[in-house]
């Protein structure tokens, strides 16, 4: 049934992102691209994996292939107040998403019990329509299957009793070296993620597009100007000539006193 | 957005068969058109054949055309599963009067309510075919308030435009349909340059730095695509038509799709109740390929908010 839960999903499974730390590695992605490919919406088809060419202009030379998961890398601001931001992008389980609404079949749905947007891929009819319904880019076609296929929040891990139970959260979360990534339950306030969105403004993504996504975005600190008061000197030709006044022959004191001072001179005839 | 061709001509071809469809329902039941085997054959041929040619190219683009009887299913949320219902629907009611002016030779009585019937039935089916569209929050140039005049008014004219061609050669009041193609067309012509100008004039829906929320850090910029070759959105949403290529073809639409038929209508008008059929033949003929030539533009021109995400600065 394509229409919506009655009423919004207690629970609200989703991820939370800190665009102040992901460093734009793609580990999410390739794991993500790694687990699902033998997972729910298996395979996630891959065309001319080994093409050399890397075609921009649409045709069918390149290699391309289905992610639900995908890091963008902007330049953010100017001159000084420039930054890079790495933006990992993926399906949000939004609470009012029309690529549900608009299916035609049944094969679209948002599951009651914990809010996951998924596809039955056996009623799906590939009319991609739910595709051009999302703002987020979220869902890719598989031309090989003829169907849709979408981020599950690896539902085949979370719920998954055979791993253990640190395991159970989504493969890009398990494998993000820089801990960018959090999984949880965002319909609970007293839940860890709802409390770090909470306490970073984490926010929504195009929120007048009114699918109320899940997923948050945590934004990057504040940029710093001033270094902090450590009582190190600011200028180095300072250290340098206080260095040189310090030492007889002009020689830099190092931190491990007269002797090394001394070792230091003596290698260094 | 990507201009597939099956789309393409299914949204045109069973515009002008669903317009041919709603006049011959109240042409029949008006007594404007006279029941005849000859009119009733070639026109319910032409109607019908043009829908059922449209619905079936409609299933080429889909992954798995044996599932499409699955569409007619989600009728309480989608409006392409209820366009689907609508099509179906409306098969009985044309069905049933065909049969009548067809068999029995009378379009008029209870055959000509099951005419009126099917009238309405393509009326809604057009309506739910751009509400398909309209309903889009990501597409600003189809959440328009033109979006679903447009799909009615073409489909009006085109129909208009095989009906004057019908009536020339198998009788009727010719000058009728003649006029009402005439008068639809000048309709669909200030409809589609109010559209334009509209689209072209808009605020967009979305930016790179509303589709991010980075905007409060300042400008944003694409640095690293996700992929170095092409993926299914970027093909699918990415499609975007140059702006000057764009405006020839909105010229040319008018031309083909509005100038020349008007002037062969009026070449038909000149001669009166013995109007030829070749030039309104000829008008037919231009009018669909406009009406092809602007639904081509209606998705090329389309641009998708995902698309601020890949390196768009707006959409």
């Amino acid at each position: 049934m394509t229409s919506l839960p009655e009423t919004a999903t207690a629970r609200k499974l989703g991820l939370v992102i800190d665009l102040d730390i992901c460093v734009g590695c793609h580990a999410c992605a390739v794991n993500c691209k790694e687990w699902n490919t033998g997972g729910h919406s298996a395979p996630l088809t891959d065309w001319n994996a080994y093409s050399g060419t890397e075609s921009s202009d649409g045709d069918d030379a390149g290699a391309w292939g289905v992610w639900f998961n995908r890091v963008h890398t902007y330049e953010v601001g100017d001159g000084a107040e420039g930054r890079t931001v790495h933006f990992p992008r993926s399906c949000l389980h939004c609470e009012t998403p029309a690529c549900v609404t608009v299916c035609p079949t049944g094969a679209s749905y948002k599951r009651e019990e914990d809010g996951i947007v998924l596809v039955n891929a056996d009623l799906c009819i590939g009319c991609k329509l739910c595709s051009w319904a999302c703002p987020y880019g979220a869902r890719e076609y598989d031309h090989a299957d003829g169907v849709m296929k979408k981020c599950t929040l690896c539902i085949d891990r979370i719920y998954n009793e055979n791993l253990e139970e640190v395991d159970r959260v989504p493969a890009c979360v398990s494998t993000c070296p820089a801990g960018a990534r959090h999984f949880g339950d965002l319909g609970d306030p007293g839940s860890a993620v709802s409390q770090l969105v909470a306490e970073r403004g984490g926010y929504d993504l195009m929120p007048e597009m009114g699918y109320k996504p899940v997923n948050k975005y945590l934004p990057p600190r504040p940029q710093k100007k001033t270094c902090g008061a450590t009582g190190a000197p600011s200028r180095l030709e300072q250290l340098a000539a206080e260095a040189a006044d310090a030492v007889p022959g002009g020689a830099p004191q190092t931190t491990g006193g007269k002797f090394l001072a001394w070792v230091d001179a003596v290698l260094s005839r | 957005m990507h201009p597939a061709a099956s789309v393409i001509f299914f949204t045109t071809a069973s515009g002008a068969g669903y317009g041919l469809l709603f006049l011959l329902g109240l042409a029949g039941a008006a007594g404007l058109v006279p029941a005849s085997l000859a009119f009733g054959l070639v026109g319910f041929t032409v109607a019908l054949g043009l829908i059922t040619a449209g619905l079936m190219a409609s299933t080429f683009h889909l992954g798995h055309p044996e599932r499409a009887w699955r569409a007619l299913s989600q009728w309480r949320s989608s409006w392409l599963s209820r366009e689907g219902v609508a099509a179906v629907a409306t098969y009985l009611p044309a069905g049933l009067f065909a049969l009548g002016w067809v068999v029995f030779g009378t379009a008029g009585g209870v055959w000509g309510l099951f005419g009126l019937l099917a009238s309405l039935g393509a009326v809604a089916t057009v309506l739910c075919t751009g509400m398909i569209y309209a309903s889009l929050p990501t597409i600003r140039q189809w959440r328009h308030p033109l979006t679903v005049p447009g799909y009615l008014a073409i489909g009006l004219y085109t129909g208009a435009l095989l009906m004057a061609l019908l009536t020339a050669a198998f009788g009727g009041s010719v000058q009728i349909f003649l006029w009402l193609a005439v008068v639809a067309g000048i309709g669909v012509a200030a409809l589609k340059l109010a559209y334009w100008q509209s689209i072209d004039s808009g605020a967009p829906a979305a930016t790179a730095e509303s589709a991010t929320g980075l905007g409060r850090l300042g400008r944003v910029r694409l640095l690293e695509a996700p992929t170095t070759s092409q993926n299914f959105v970027m093909r699918e949403m990415g499609y975007r038509v140059a702006r000057k290529h764009a405006h020839k073809l909105r010229a040319i639409a008018g031309a083909v799709g509005v100038a020349a038929p008007v002037v062969l209508l009026l070449i038909g008008a000149v001669a009166g109740e013995d109007a030829d059929v070749v030039p309104l033949f000829l008008a037919a003929l231009a009018g669909s390929a406009g009406a092809v030539v602007e639904r081509w533009l209606f998705f090329a021109e389309a641009t998708h908010v995902v698309t601020t995400y890949y390196g768009a600065e707006a959409a």
